[in-house]
């Protein structure tokens, strides 16, 4: 009993080598994915970083975006509406529903100062001014801060570390000898001198930082050009007669690409964390312009009796700062090739 | 060996050389005088007082005493407390930094290797993953919001250790926690990743086919492999916590250099911040020497003499 299989005719067409669907049909393989996308892939399965990403996009356009929508002004003065709590409509939590303990008693603070109808998310300072806007305030400044710090990152220390370990010899000795000098002062050393010479002031913590937050960049720069320069590629380049530039951008950069990035990362938080301090100790950002250092600062004094005044700016310079950390570590791990599975 | 020593501290008295003069040329660029009551001085006494600060002779013969001083340990009179040399102000103040940083780092490391060590060890459980979000936390917290959060629920809600001022040990503890958590996350970090590589190399296998006891095999030979990479963060470290003391000594007023240095920056006291920025450097270049000698004599795979034999 044979059993006939109708096959259609044309299964039985020759496969010519125009026929691009067919060949393909034949591959056992996954597609194939540049360093990037690889890189990207499992930056994206990790799930730490992946959501500290998403809190530093949220954190970033709340920031700059309060530059045109902000809740209040948060330099207006509003002396009667001084030291509100936070109240956040519809939340009946103690806390955040604009309560307040007084002598033993729970009061509401907002009947109190005759504010009906207003709300402050975070609260108000002792001014009145309203804490929400200052904290968004503040962040844009610390995320400024973090801007500057990776653009002198990327173009002084980049700059710097591959020059030093490219040239080698007696340029390269000179080079480390000063970074050597300017590691062997503590950085909060040198900004804060650097402060004192110039006004305190937005400018020249923007200075300081540029001044001593490029030396782990240019170093780590240095190490990684030392070892890719002895690479047969970048041999090949020289003997083809590539200029020095042209391999520090075609073949030197892109190898040092994820040292360069996972670096960035850990240079912003410190800083973040380097404004803030100055900021805290009264020689960096000064008032009336916020800053989360100033604002902690502020928050500080008061802490007994409104603790929230420092929970809010310490919550979210902490969010920032673990954030960015956490995002780093994820970043180190999708970039080295050793922990792929 | 001695060789290198020569040479490394050569270097260090010329970093230090270096730093003074940087310094002494910035500060003469500053404005600002030791007078108080400029207007109320007649011109003699004026210039009585500059000859009591040395500032009536030209900067370079100023440059050069400075420096001759600086050698003996003299950095001139400060501005803020007439008749107060800089060096007795300081030499007076850093005993308490000194206790606190050096209890600081001894606390955090420790704790820090066993921390580390309990997350290689137990790695992807309950325990890893703590570890994991301690060290986190230690690193993303600044030391100030931890010092004030410590100073209000240990010291004032709870009682435990006073809130402020400098006395007997107990009065250490919580500038110790607040400084030492960061030492603590970092070495946790560092010794976790280190000891997961070095639990995974052929000679722990080895060891444990030869039916050494767990314990053994973890102290004698996971732990000390993964210990020596850890010196080379002891600088940075030292770092952190000579930063970290300006803040915390502040929160706590306590009478070290840290709280010194930034009462000084805000009152202009120009002399004794260069006193204090010349023993920042000084102490940090101790430190880096320190831990780059005991580098090469630990792991003997570090050729300090620089070239191989």
């Amino acid at each position: 009993m044979a059993d006939t299989v109708k096959l259609p005719e044309d299964s039985f067409k020759p496969i010519t080598a125009n026929d691009r669907a067919a060949l393909d049909s034949e591959k056992i393989a996954a597609p194939s994915l540049t360093f990037t996308q690889d890189a990207w892939r499992r930056l994206k399965k990790n799930r730490g970083a992946w959501v500290s990403l998403i809190i530093l996009g949220i954190i970033f356009i709340m920031a700059f975006g309060s530059m045109f929508f902000s809740p209040h002004n948060p330099n207006a003065v509003n002396p009667s509406y001084a030291n509100l709590p936070s109240k956040i409509p519809g939340v009946n939590i103690n806390g955040f529903n604009g309560t307040l303990v007084q002598a033993g008693q729970r009061i509401d603070a907002y009947q109190q100062a005759g504010a009906s109808g207003v709300h402050y998310i975070m609260g108000t300072d002792y001014l009145g001014r309203d804490l929400f806007s200052r904290v968004l305030y503040g962040t844009r400044i610390s995320l400024i801060i973090a801007l500057v710090a990776t653009f002198f990152d990327l173009t002084i220390g980049v700059t710097y570390g591959l020059v030093s370990g490219w040239k080698g010899g007696r340029v390269d000795t000179f080079m480390q000898r000063v970074i050597e000098i300017i590691l062997s002062i503590p950085n909060l050393v040198i900004i804060v001198l650097f402060i004192l010479i110039l006004k305190p002031g937005m400018l020249s913590i923007i200075l300081a930082i540029a001044l001593t937050s490029w030396v782990n960049m240019a170093r780590l720069v240095r190490a990684q050009t030392l070892e890719i320069k002895e690479q047969e590629y970048v041999l090949a380049a020289k003997t083809l007669g590539e200029s020095s530039l042209k391999i520090a951008f075609k073949h030197l950069l892109p190898n040092l690409s994820s040292v360069i990035i996972i670096n960035t990362m850990f240079t912003i938080p410190s800083a973040i964390f380097f404004e803030a301090t100055l900021s805290y100790i009264g020689i960096g950002i000064s008032s009336p312009q916020a800053s989360l250092g100033t604002l902690l600062n502020d928050g500080q004094k008061n802490f007994q009796f409104l603790p929230y005044q420092m929970w809010w700016p310490a919550l979210v310079l902490c969010i920032i700062m673990l954030a960015f950390n956490l995002l780093g570590d994820g970043l180190r791990d999708a970039f080295d090739p050793r922990t792929k599975e | 060996m001695a060789k290198y020593l020569a040479k490394r501290i050569f270097y260090l008295i010329l970093t230090l050389f270096i730093v003074i003069t940087v310094t002494f040329f910035l500060m003469k660029l500053l404005p600002g005088t030791p007078l108080t009551n400029q207007a109320k001085l007649s011109k003699s006494q004026i210039a009585l007082i500059y000859q009591q600060y040395g500032l009536d002779k030209p900067v370079w013969q100023q440059y050069l005493l400075y420096l001759a001083g600086a050698v003996k340990g003299n950095f001139g009179t400060s501005f803020q407390f007439s008749d107060q040399p800089v060096s007795y102000l300081l030499s007076s103040r850093i005993g308490p930094s000194l206790q606190i940083g050096l209890q600081a780092m001894i606390l955090g490391v420790i704790l820090g290797i066993i921390v580390g060590a309990i997350g290689a060890m137990k790695q992807n459980t309950w325990a890893d993953t703590t570890t994991t979000v301690v060290s986190i936390l230690g690193i993303s917290i600044p030391s100030f919001v931890l010092a004030v959060l410590l100073q209000y629920y240990l010291g004032l809600k709870a009682g435990w250790f006073p809130i402020a001022e400098w006395g007997g040990f107990i009065y250490t503890v919580l500038p110790t926690l607040a400084l030492g958590a960061t030492p603590l996350a970092e070495s946790a970090r560092f010794v976790r990743t280190e000891m997961v590589d070095v639990l995974s190399s052929d000679y722990i296998e080895l060891a444990k086919a030869k039916g050494l006891s767990r314990m053994g095999i973890i102290y004698h030979h996971a732990l000390r492999n993964s210990l020596i990479p850890l010196i080379t963060i002891v600088g940075p470290l030292a770092v952190n916590i000579m930063t970290g003391s300006m803040v915390v000594e502040n929160i706590f007023s306590i009478p070290g250099i840290g709280e010194q240095f930034v009462k000084s920056v805000l009152t202009n006291d120009y002399p004794t911040i260069m006193g204090l920025t010349i023993i920042y450097s000084f102490m940090l270049c101790v430190v880096l020497l320190i831990t780059d000698i005991l580098y090469g004599i630990v792991d003997p795979r570090i050729r300090i003499t620089g070239k191989a034999n």
